[in-house]
């Protein structure tokens, strides 16, 4: 402890504040330090220590006089330290609060953690040992060293500011991050309160009014807690996809008519989305409007095929017709691959060969399955 | 809106509620759903508060955009789940990531007819940028991650196949089992493969190999190069540009070179 002297704590020209850990109590080698918990500074010069109370009591030593240092882990009742081993004390030392000590490390304790960043940033400090920075040479010898000395200030000034500014940033991002895991806790409440009347509900079915199920559910879509009560008239939907499922049967008929009568889901939702340009749809507010077009009598019906892909067809569009016209195609040219068709009939090829696939399920056409694709023929069978 | 508690038929009501209270010692339904809706509207507020600081913070910066994903998923809730949310109305999450599923599906639907529907992630990152423009804000893979996730609800065959330490993003339904993946996966390295590596690093016999490879070749997501010196090679447009465009340090250039 006698490396440390006497100071007033304020930075000098070129010196940056790395990082600093309140809660740090100093160690004279194995021994406590006749001095009060306090926190600590590291610059990209000197480790400074301040007291927590009583801020004129300040010490710092230079980072060049460190040899090295490690880790001690805590242990019980004993925080996690870091050991510092010095180099001898030099003989045009300033004032400090030990003249003498019979240990050459200090050991700093982390009463309230902070020990790892710490750590990680000494070390870094120590490799890169920027209280070292040469004076740069560069520029013009005329003034020499003076200008020099300038210039160095002028970068290092530069790096300073870069440094507040992330500091601030990071400052920033752990408020934010703060601020987020109060929300997080709030939203739990909600989650668990909503799983509480979700089993209730389950239990026993009579006792709530169909008034209050859809207020709970459209609780439950504004905080985006997945649904596990589903009712047979309106299923997972809400008014919100209700009043959907109007636009859309108001919206998706000129289209729909354009394209054969039918479009893929995701089709239907890069058009909508484009339209609107703001507050979009979720796919899932799609999926769950278009389920609703049948209950509430709309012409348009959601259809899911058995490779999975789902599409929205316009009810008039029987499927009888589809097929019997698909097969009128296919009997016209002898034999069809999903791409040609597709330019046939201004389908996407997708749907396409869903139409050809539903052909051959009901017995009209037949494959030809090659390397060179897939082909429809007319079925003799 | 209903008037409770009122007249003698809500008298009535009341006690045989109060008694069923009795039974089962513990709150109603329809009490807590009264109590939901109060603690709705306290969370709304707090929620606009956040969004008054921190709006920004989520639409510039995409590590806090994967910290607020994942604190949403640990605690059971989906911000991304409707646009009529409250995370998607007054954070903007919603909008950003089902713009980023238009996006997706466009690029992915250009390219169809040339890698059959399937494309590195790299691929469609890079793809998806230059489309937004540069004006346009960032978008990080775990942003196109999240969005795909979402468009697996339409249906439509959206997936991933990990490769390489990445993914293939797949568009289209065609069946990929394991069988498939696994030659995906060989072919990464190189942008194709061939009978024989199938089977030698697989173990494979040759009818299985070929049964995958004929597969691949019909869903369009492999071409056949069979002027290829030595045995016929079957190559993945999806994993082209990923050579083309793979940077080289100076020392495997030198290697290259004859």
């Amino acid at each position: 402890m006698d490396r440390f002297a006497w100071t007033n704590g304020l930075l000098e020209m070129n010196e940056t504040l790395v990082i600093q850990q309140r809660g740090v109590k100093l160690y004279d080698g194995d021994d406590k330090a006749k001095l009060d918990v306090g926190v600590v500074l590291l610059t990209t010069h000197r480790l400074i220590w301040r007291d927590h109370k009583n801020h004129e009591c300040c010490i710092a030593l230079s980072l060049s006089q460190i040899i090295y240092f490690e880790e001690q882990a805590a242990g019980i009742g004993k925080s996690a330290k870091i050991v510092i081993h010095l180099y001898p004390v030099t003989a045009n030392k300033e004032p400090g609060p030990y003249q003498q000590s019979k240990f050459p490390y200090i050991k700093l304790s982390f009463k309230e953690h902070g020990q790892i960043e710490f750590f990680r940033r000494l070390t870094e400090e120590m490799t890169q040992k920027r209280w070292e920075t040469p004076v740069p040479q560069t520029i013009s010898t005329a003034t020499g060293s003076q200008t020099g000395k300038t210039r160095a200030v002028g970068i290092v000034g530069i790096e300073r500011k870069i440094e507040q500014k992330r500091k601030e940033t990071e400052q920033n991002i752990s408020e934010a991050f703060e601020d987020l895991s109060q929300l997080m806790v709030k939203a739990k409440e909600m989650v668990e309160l909503s799983r509480s009347i979700a089993n209730k509900i389950k239990d026993k079915h009579g006792d709530i009014t169909e008034d209050e199920t859809i207020r709970f559910k459209s609780y439950l879509l504004s905080m985006g807690i997945a649904n596990p009560v589903t009712r047979e008239t309106h299923g997972s939907g809400t008014n919100y996809h209700m009043q959907l499922a109007k636009q859309l049967g108001d919206m998706l008929l000129a289209p729909l008519e354009e394209r054969g009568g039918m479009m893929a889901l995701t089709e239907v939702y890069c058009l909508v989305n484009r339209a609107r340009g703001m507050e979009l749809l979720s796919p899932e507010d799609l999926v769950n409007a278009c389920k609703m077009f049948e209950s509430m009598q709309l012409p348009l019906r959601l259809r899911v095929f058995d490779s999975g892909v789902m599409v929205v067809q316009l009810q008039s569009h029987s499927e009888e017709e589809m097929i019997a016209s698909a097969l009128d195609n296919v009997t016209d040219k002898g034999s069809l691959t999903s791409e040609e068709f597709a330019k046939l009939l201004g389908l996407s090829v997708l749907l396409s060969k869903e139409r050809l696939l539903l052909a051959e399920k009901m017995g009209h056409l037949c494959r030809d399955d090659s390397v060179e694709g897939l082909r429809f023929y007319p079925n003799l069978f | 809106m209903h008037r409770r508690g009122v007249g003698a038929g809500a008298i009535a009501k009341k006690k045989l509620a109060e008694a069923r209270y009795k039974e089962r010692g513990n709150v109603l339904a329809e009490d807590q759903i009264v109590q939901m809706s109060k603690q709705i509207e306290t969370f709304k507020s707090h929620l606009e508060e956040f969004a008054s600081k921190h709006k920004q913070e989520i639409r510039k910066n995409s590590q806090f955009r994967v910290q607020f994903q994942e604190m949403c998923a640990t605690i059971g809730v989906d911000p991304l789940a409707s646009g009529k949310g409250f995370w998607s109305e007054m954070l903007g999450v919603g909008d950003f990531y089902y713009e980023l599923g238009v996006q997706i599906i466009e690029v992915c639907l250009a390219l169809k007819h040339r890698n059959g529907g399937l494309i590195t992630l790299d691929e469609l990152h890079q793809r998806v940028l230059k489309g937004r423009g540069k004006y346009a804000q960032d978008v990080s893979q775990d942003d196109l991650v999240r969005a795909i996730k979402k468009l697996k609800a339409m249906g439509n065959g959206f997936g991933m196949i990990p490769v390489g330490g990445s993914y293939l993003v797949q568009s289209v339904p065609a069946e990929l089992n394991m069988d498939h993946t696994v030659v995906l996966q060989l072919a990464e390295k190189k942008g194709y493969v061939t009978v024989s590596e199938i089977k030698e690093h697989l173990k494979w016999e040759r009818e299985r190999s070929c049964h995958v490879l004929d597969h691949l070749l019909k869903e369009g997501l492999a071409w056949l190069d069979s002027q290829a010196a030595g045995e016929p090679q079957y190559w993945l447009p999806a994993l082209f540009s990923e050579i083309s465009s793979r940077d080289v340090t100076p020392d495997e250039a030198n290697q290259m070179t004859p």
